[in-house]
């Protein structure tokens, strides 16, 4: 059942300037939708979008049958929207326990620490650090973190942004191998990439934004042996 | 440095870190230097004035002292309401200028309104209660000896003890509750803060209403010690920003330090330049910290 | 009328005055936004360098050159110059909104010099018998205030001139491209701070040569004159004409100073003695309440740039 549905989204951050122009697709629960594109094709603004961090000029999105619309960011992660952003994705200021602690504070009472436990069970490095400032993590424990902020909330729908952007290739097979748990768990997850290669291993579908709209969208793997596809984009990094 | 500078100059920098702290919050929240918020000082001891003349007129018969000290428990009360009400004018000045400004203009657009805001705040207090300095008491103010060559007024005492636990308690606050860690997350990076599930216009709310209530018991230690004049809190500006830049913009602990550090300074420079230079002392010491180390003593960032 | 006509000469030659210092921050907010609330400061600055200059020796206090006027009005400009090099070469590579609270805290410690350096400023009494141009004709009112008034337009259109050549050369298209986007200015190889630094120096020289023509003209200077209320005048005169636009300012310096005479002779009139300090707070409460009011809902101004947006907190 798809859990999370776009249709016809036309965003941007000034009127009359749209950068989303038209996209449609829909997102399953434990499902991974990677969406690739060349620099400045709007991925990242399209998954603003979803998150609720630029405004949506026409177009909808639902979440489970019900739109979304007007309903401001800090809204959205409650009703189980999460986003993990490109850049700036932890407070670098904060300790690695403060950081849960913030993610977790939308939920009940009861619950905050249970969720807190299961993240650092989930990524033992994150335990280790527990007292050190975001800021001073290693590349790959700030990624782990920015994920776990998100997931500690147990959303349905979870959006990352470029998670292995400069990270070495064994990190980055260390996040898209996390990436493949959480969507086992039941996750949603559209994942926006550069690292085609990487992303499409993992991915159950995938689209290519060029100009603010799909130009192709396919079946994981077998993307990348396909012609088109290369024309259309792939020649970077694959 | 003989022990009386000290002394004198940590009642003073007590009451510039008070201050400071709603200039370093706002500062680091909202990203613009407020020239109004010396005002609040100003308003909140006026407030405090009229409340306590009120509650003088209201029980019949006038506010006896407590112990050696020169004001009573009329005054206590009125400051607890001072402060809530010149949050509450801080919340107002945002709702009506700053927060529709910054939805349009640049970030240099709000300190002009600022400035602009703090002129006529001053002016209405010049208005209604002409340029003559008020006193919230005619009471000689009794002096004790701490230590040989140390002499301070029981008042002075009192107001250093209440505004370092006001500002232990803020800080406190900050570190420790869950919408003090939500204050911090949303000046450090207020996007990820949304998508955390802060609500950030509640943040913006709390912190005008906490920067509003200590610089209000800034301006009303400031009364206490020194007297009521409309021009208090604009003179008190200068050491505020220099003390918030000193200890780092943001932090509140860096506030306190700048402000004890300001305080200390001008006391210890007036021997040596003149009474009448003192306020140029906090200048100084603005420009060596902008030349040498402009992320302030606690500082993490510039921006 | 002969008595109305001199006025009138008279009201004019304050408003240009007050018009060149509108436009020596409009080179600096309008053109390359540099936000300066020490208006005041550099004002006064230009104001004791010219007296000094040009007033005849007294043995109360320094200066007393009794050199010709134009050579104070230079060494005005070269002396706020010189100071906005020395608060701008410490504060511009920082935050902008440092360089509102530097430049406030110089206006401040600058009042104080003037207040309380009685042997270089006269102290509280200032400065008296600074010499006024023409003042050959000065047993004639009407022809004495005209040629006054003549001789600041001259000035205020020869500045005015410069600027709107300035403004629409390269330099000052690089010093707007910087204004709006920094990274890309820069990325371009073009040195912001060294661009900034400039036009906070010449923008204050015009406002050196502001304060110089007020003092050469009211005859007398004092610390009183150099408030920040001062400072808030131009801001407002240069908000309210539309910062950006070198005749919005001029006529934003006509308008404010108009209002804000005809309110003070209306004051006068209507109030009793006891009631007008208390009219003069209301006056300056009115008009920071048009200060703001214009920056919520005419951000423009009566004739400014066009707006440029970017987006903040909320
Ligand atoms: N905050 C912003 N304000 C205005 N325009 C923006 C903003 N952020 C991005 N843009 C513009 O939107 C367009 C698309 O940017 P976006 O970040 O969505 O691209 P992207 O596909 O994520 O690229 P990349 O692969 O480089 O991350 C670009 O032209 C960019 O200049
Ligand atoms: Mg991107």
């Amino acid at each position: 059942m798809s859990v999370l549905t776009v249709e016809t989204v036309v965003a941007g951050y000034e009127p009359g300037l749209p950068i989303v122009r038209g996209v449609s697709f829909t997102l399953s629960a434990g499902e991974i939708l990677v969406l690739l594109g060349p620099n400045g094709a709007g991925k990242s603004t399209l998954a603003k979008a979803v998150a609720g961090l630029v405004t949506i000029s026409s177009g909808t999105v639902r979440l489970r049958g019900v739109s979304l619309a007007g309903m401001a960011a800090h809204d959205r992660i409650r009703h189980g929207v999460a986003f993990v952003p490109q850049t700036g994705n932890v407070f670098a200021g904060l300790t690695v326990a403060d950081n849960l602690a913030i993610a977790v504070n939308i939920l009940p009472r009861a619950e905050r620490a249970g969720r807190i436990a299961a993240m650092l069970a989930l990524f033992p490095d994150l335990a280790a650090a527990r007292r050190a400032r975001a800021g001073l993590l290693s590349g790959g424990q700030r990624q782990m973190l920015a994920i776990a902020r998100a997931l500690a909330v147990a959303p349905s729908v979870l959006t990352l942004d470029e998670p292995s952007a400069g990270l070495s290739p064994k990190l980055v097979g260390a996040v898209m191998q996390k990436l493949r748990e959480i969507r086992d768990s039941g996750v949603a997850i559209l994942l926006v990439e550069q690292n085609a290669r990487a992303a499409l291993a993992v991915a159950d579908r995938a689209m290519i934004l060029a100009e603010g709209r799909i130009a192709h969208e396919g079946h994981g793997a077998s993307m990348l042996d396909d012609p088109a596809v290369a024309g259309l984009y792939l020649g970077r990094r694959v | 440095m003989n022990g009386q500078i000290v002394i004198d100059g940590m009642t003073s920098g007590a009451m510039i870190g008070l201050g400071a702290i709603g200039v370093t919050l706002t500062y680091g929240l909202l990203r613009f230097a407020n020239f109004a918020h010396g005002e609040f000082a100003t308003w909140g001891a006026y407030i405090a004035l009229v409340l306590a003349s009120l509650l003088g007129t209201l029980l019949g018969g006038a506010d006896g002292t407590i112990g050696d000290l020169t004001f009573g428990w009329h005054l206590l009360v009125a400051l607890a309401g001072s402060m809530v009400l010149t949050a509450l004018l801080a919340l107002a000045l945002d709702s009506v200028l700053f927060r529709r400004l910054r939805r349009h203009g640049s970030g240099m657009v709000l300190v002009i309104a600022s400035f602009g805001a703090s002129l006529a705040l001053r002016s209405l207090l010049e208005f209604g209660f002409t340029g003559q300095p008020q006193y919230y008491s005619r009471e000689i103010a009794m002096t004790v000896a701490i230590a040989p060559g140390m002499r301070a007024t029981l008042d002075q005492l009192v107001v250093l003890g209440v505004a370092v636990a006001l500002m232990a308690g803020t800080h406190l606050m900050l570190t420790h509750t869950a919408l003090g860690r939500a204050m911090r997350a949303t000046s450090e990076n207020p996007d990820l803060a949304r998508l955390a599930g802060i609500d950030v216009a509640d943040v913006v709310r709390t912190t005008w209403l906490l920067g509003g209530a200590m610089a209000a018991a800034a301006g009303v230690f400031l009364g206490v010690t020194v007297q009521l004049r409309p021009t208090m809190g604009f003179e008190l500006l200068l050491p505020l920003f220099a003390a918030a830049i000193l200890g780092g913009i943001g932090s509140v602990p860096g506030a306190m330090a700048g402000g004890m550090i300001i305080g200390i300074a001008e006391a210890a420079a007036v021997p040596i330049a003149g009474a009448q230079y003192r306020a140029a002392v906090a200048f100084v010491v603005l420009l060596v910290v902008l030349l040498i180390k402009p992320t302030g003593l606690f500082g993490a960032r510039e921006r | 009328m002969i008595g109305l006509a001199s006025y009138l000469c008279f009201f004019v030659t304050l408003a240009l005055i007050y018009g060149v210092a509108t436009l020596g921050l409009n080179l600096q907010w309008g053109s390359a936004g540099l936000f300066n609330v020490g208006v005041a400061g550099f004002a006064a600055v230009g104001a004791y360098v010219s007296a000094w200059i040009t007033a005849t020796p007294v043995d109360t206090h320094w200066g007393g050159f009794a050199l010709p006027i134009p050579l104070g009005w230079l060494a005005a400009m070269a002396a706020s110059a010189l100071a906005a090099f020395v608060v701008g070469a410490a504060t511009l590579r920082l935050r902008a909104d440092y360089l509102a609270i530097t430049t406030f805290g110089a206006a401040i410690s600058l009042e104080l010099v003037a207040l309380n350096a009685d042997r270089l400023t006269g102290g509280p009494f200032g400065i008296a018998f600074i010499p006024r141009p023409f003042a050959a004709l000065s047993d004639q009112p009407l022809a004495f205030s005209a040629a006054n008034m003549l001789l600041v337009a001259a000035v205020a259109g020869v500045v005015f001139v410069a600027l709107e050549r300035l403004t629409r050369s390269p330099w000052g298209r690089v010093l707007r491209a910087l204004r709006e986007d920094e990274a890309a200015a820069a990325s371009l190889g073009k040195s912001p701070a060294k661009f900034r630094l400039q036009a906070f120096v010449i923008g204050a020289a015009l406002i050196g040569l502001a304060g110089a023509m007020q003092a050469q003209f009211f005859g007398f200077i004092a610390p009183d004159n150099y408030l920040p209320v001062f400072t808030f005048q131009i801001w407002v005169m240069l908000v309210l004409g539309g910062s950006g636009n070198n005749k919005g300012a001029l006529l934003g310096a006509v308008v404010v100073w108009g209002v804000w005479t005809a309110s003070g002779s209306l004051f006068n009139l209507l109030l009793a003695p006891e009631w007008q300090a208390r009219g003069a707070a209301l006056r300056v409460v009115a008009i920071g309440v048009v200060l703001a009011s214009v920056l919520l809902w005419r951000p423009r101004g009566l004739i400014g740039e066009r707006a440029t947006v970017s987006r903040h907190v909320e």
